[in-house]
């Protein structure tokens, strides 16, 4: 589902992504983990067509980024830390701008879809901004699956939430992850929510892919001692 | 609408809108500043029946590009503060379908301010300011203020100076709007003949068609990274 | 540190001898203008450095559409350099102009079209530089300065449009020609056009070391993240 051979960012002289290579097959749960400033979200930034790459391929769904970049958005669900919700506008009003923009068959009906998925069907008429910070990251959810992605991207979900929200945001995407031919691409912190989650674990350090292993991997190691080794190897 | 990109610039329109008329934080701001900076002229120039009618179209149009600035920073912002910005760069359309939205909607606040704004200036100085030709002025020199604005609010709002940068960029490139606004609203106001007026129309629609055609070009490379 | 190419270092020798030929056509080839004697010497170097000015800013233009072509930010350092040096001639041709105008026009400042546009180019480019100084990320601050440049670019033939229509329909007192009104003699002309061509060549010869400049700082940039690393 994704393909970047030899990806290489950089931001004038500061090079940020050095070469990295990296495939998602379909079905497969991603988490890419890493130090600040090792390049995840420059790196998900570029899969997510918002930022262009200086060298390198990257092909999502089958389509080469950024010349047909139209084509990968369409496919394509993104999640940030940001919510990218209007605080004016209800639940449902969101929705329906975004079912708008993606030029949606049906609106209505997806859009109450998307609300039961991540349990906030009995909110739809209430404004986004006196919503929680987990409510409102619910919604972000809902808003990124609207159009039935193939491919979904993850940066940094959990930030700013609390435990009960955190639940229930693994529950939600767990949810999203199974259903259809998904393949996911998570970046976090949290190591502990990562390792529920995620089919492979990805370590990236100073704009490569140092290591990755499944859980089967693992073995009796947990993630942590993985994530250390291989950022001690790296360095 | 059938044609998806007029449905985008539909759609974020209609947003803008939806979320003005929810908040009801812009349009007031912009209105209070209006009538204020109009009060501010009274006092500070003393104006005299005779001063007015020379005066009014200048400080009609200072009026109109200083409340318009405050509706492009907050209308922009708005988009990046949540991170609304990408949310819409993240979408399977033509950019400028995201620039066009964003022009109607200031636009359309910029106007509603004006139409306001015009008959409650000529309440308090007492000038009739009900005229055709006055209303069309209006509405060119909007249109390339709002032109100009819009893009260069969308960069103004990347940058770490964001409000304060935007007049700065801005007036310096709406200066011939603002001009030929003054000059062609005056012309209508003291009842000139039209072949007087008409330099001024054209380059208001000049510019109009020029810029817009700019920013339709260049809106791409503002967005993207 | 590179030693200066060949062709600079004449460069900078040509320069600096015509600087001074262009010098010595002001005070010993061009005659004393009879209505107002010396002071009109300034208008040689006025309109060189206008002129030099000028060119300064179509370059930038060029090279802002060169920028987005490419996305090479070699182009937006020498875009910014243009813009950098074309602004101090242009400070200089304003206040040269000022200080001709005041017993041509009997006033320091007059509004009139060619003097206001230079003034909204300045600035047009302050802001510019503004611009610039509120942006971190390298590429984003060479994407905007081009963009800003071309609108810049497109506005300010609008804006000489605008002020000159503002002058015609309402006509002043004082005169708004320029040197063709003032009947100049043969040598003035001579001496106008030397200066032109030799002020060309003075720009060309600071824009490449100015550029050498920028090429210096993009080597401590780099030399500073290696460091870092």
């Amino acid at each position: 589902m994704i393909e970047v051979t030899k990806l290489v960012k950089r931001f004038g002289a500061k090079t940020i992504l050095r070469g990295l290579n990296f495939t998602v097959q379909p079905g497969e749960f991603v988490a890419l983990l890493g130090p600040n400033g090792a390049g995840k979200t420059t790196f998900l930034r570029i899969l997510a067509s918002l930022s262009r790459p200086s060298l390198g391929v990257v092909r999502i769904a089958g389509y080469n980024l950024p010349a047909q970049a139209a084509a990968v958005r369409r496919r394509l669900g993104v999640v940030s830390h940001q919510p990218l919700l209007y605080g004016d506008l209800t639940a449902a009003e969101n929705l329906a701008f975004y079912a708008d923009l993606y030029d949606l068959p049906q609106p209505a009906r997806r859009i109450e879809e998307v609300l039961r998925l991540v349990g906030l069907a009995n909110r739809h008429r209430d404004l986004v901004r006196t919503f929680s910070r987990g409510m409102q990251q619910r919604l972000a959810i809902a808003r990124a699956v609207l159009h039935n992605p193939e491919v979904m991207l993850f940066d940094e979900p959990y930030t700013g939430l609390d435990q009960d929200a955190s639940e229930m945001l693994d529950t939600v995407l767990k949810n999203v992850a199974t259903q259809g031919p998904h393949a996911v691409v998570m970046t976090s912190h949290d190591l502990a929510r990562a390792e529920n989650l995620a089919t492979r674990f990805d370590v990236l350090s100073r704009g490569q892919i140092v290591a990755s292993a499944t859980p089967a991997q693992l073995g009796s190691n947990n993630l942590l001692t993985f994530y250390k080794q291989a950022l001690e190897k790296a360095a | 609408m059938k044609n998806p990109y007029l449905r985008a610039v539909w759609a974020v329109f209609r947003k803008d809108l939806a979320a003005e008329f929810r908040s009801r934080e812009l349009i007031p701001a912009m209105l209070v500043f209006a009538v204020l900076v109009v009060l501010i002229f009274y006092f500070a120039l003393e104006l005299d029946v005779k001063a007015r009618t020379a005066i009014t179209a200048g400080a009609l149009w200072v009026t109109f590009s200083f409340a318009g600035t405050l509706g492009l920073n907050r209308t922009m912002s708005a988009e990046k503060d949540q991170g609304c910005l990408d949310g819409l760069l993240l979408a399977p359309l033509d950019r400028s379908a995201i620039y066009f939205g964003k022009f109607f909607s200031n636009l359309a606040f910029m106007l509603i301010v004006e139409v306001i704004v015009i008959p409650a200036y000529s309440l308090l100085y007492n000038i009739n300011l009900f005229n055709r030709g006055l209303l069309l002025v209006t509405l060119l020199g909007s249109v390339g203020y709002v032109a100009v604005g819009v893009l260069l609010a969308s960069m103004s709002v990347q940058t770490r100076t964001r409000d304060v940068l935007l007049p700065v960029l801005l007036f310096p490139l709406v200066l011939p709007v603002i001009v030929a606004a003054v000059k062609a609203s005056g012309g209508f106001l003291a009842a000139d003949a039209f072949t007087e007026i008409s330099p001024w129309l054209n380059l208001l629609l000049v510019y109009d068609i020029i810029f817009l055609a700019a920013a339709f070009m260049v809106f791409d490379y503002v967005v993207e990274e | 540190m590179s030693p200066q190419p060949r062709t600079l270092k004449i460069l900078n020798l040509v320069s600096l001898l015509l600087l001074v030929a262009s010098t010595l056509l002001v005070f010993f080839y061009a005659p004393t203008e009879k209505v107002m004697g010396l002071v009109q010497k300034v208008f040689y170097v006025h309109v060189a450095t206008a002129w030099v000015g000028m060119l300064g800013f179509v370059v930038a233009a060029v090279l802002a559409v060169v920028y987005l072509r490419t996305k090479d930010l070699k182009w937006d350092a020498i875009g910014l350099a243009a813009v950098e040096l074309s602004l101090v001639f242009f400070f200089v041709a304003v206040v040269l102009g000022s200080i001709w105008a005041r017993p041509a026009w009997g006033t320091w400042w007059t509004w009139e079209p060619r003097l206001t546009t230079a003034a909204i180019l300045g600035m047009i480019y302050l802001a510019y530089l503004l611009l610039r100084q509120g942006i971190e990320d390298p590429v984003r601050r060479a994407r905007f300065g081009a963009i800003y440049t071309i609108l810049g670019g497109l506005s300010v033939p609008l804006t000489f449009l605008s002020i000159r229509l503002f002058r015609t329909i309402h006509p002043v007192l004082i005169g708004s020609g320029g040197g063709e009104s003032m009947g100049m003699t043969d040598e003035m002309l001579h001496t106008m056009f030397f200066h032109i061509a030799a002020f060309t060549v003075i720009f060309i010869t600071l824009f490449w070391h100015r550029i050498r400049l920028a090429q210096y700082a993009e080597k401590v940039e780099q030399r500073k993240l290696q460091v870092m690393q």
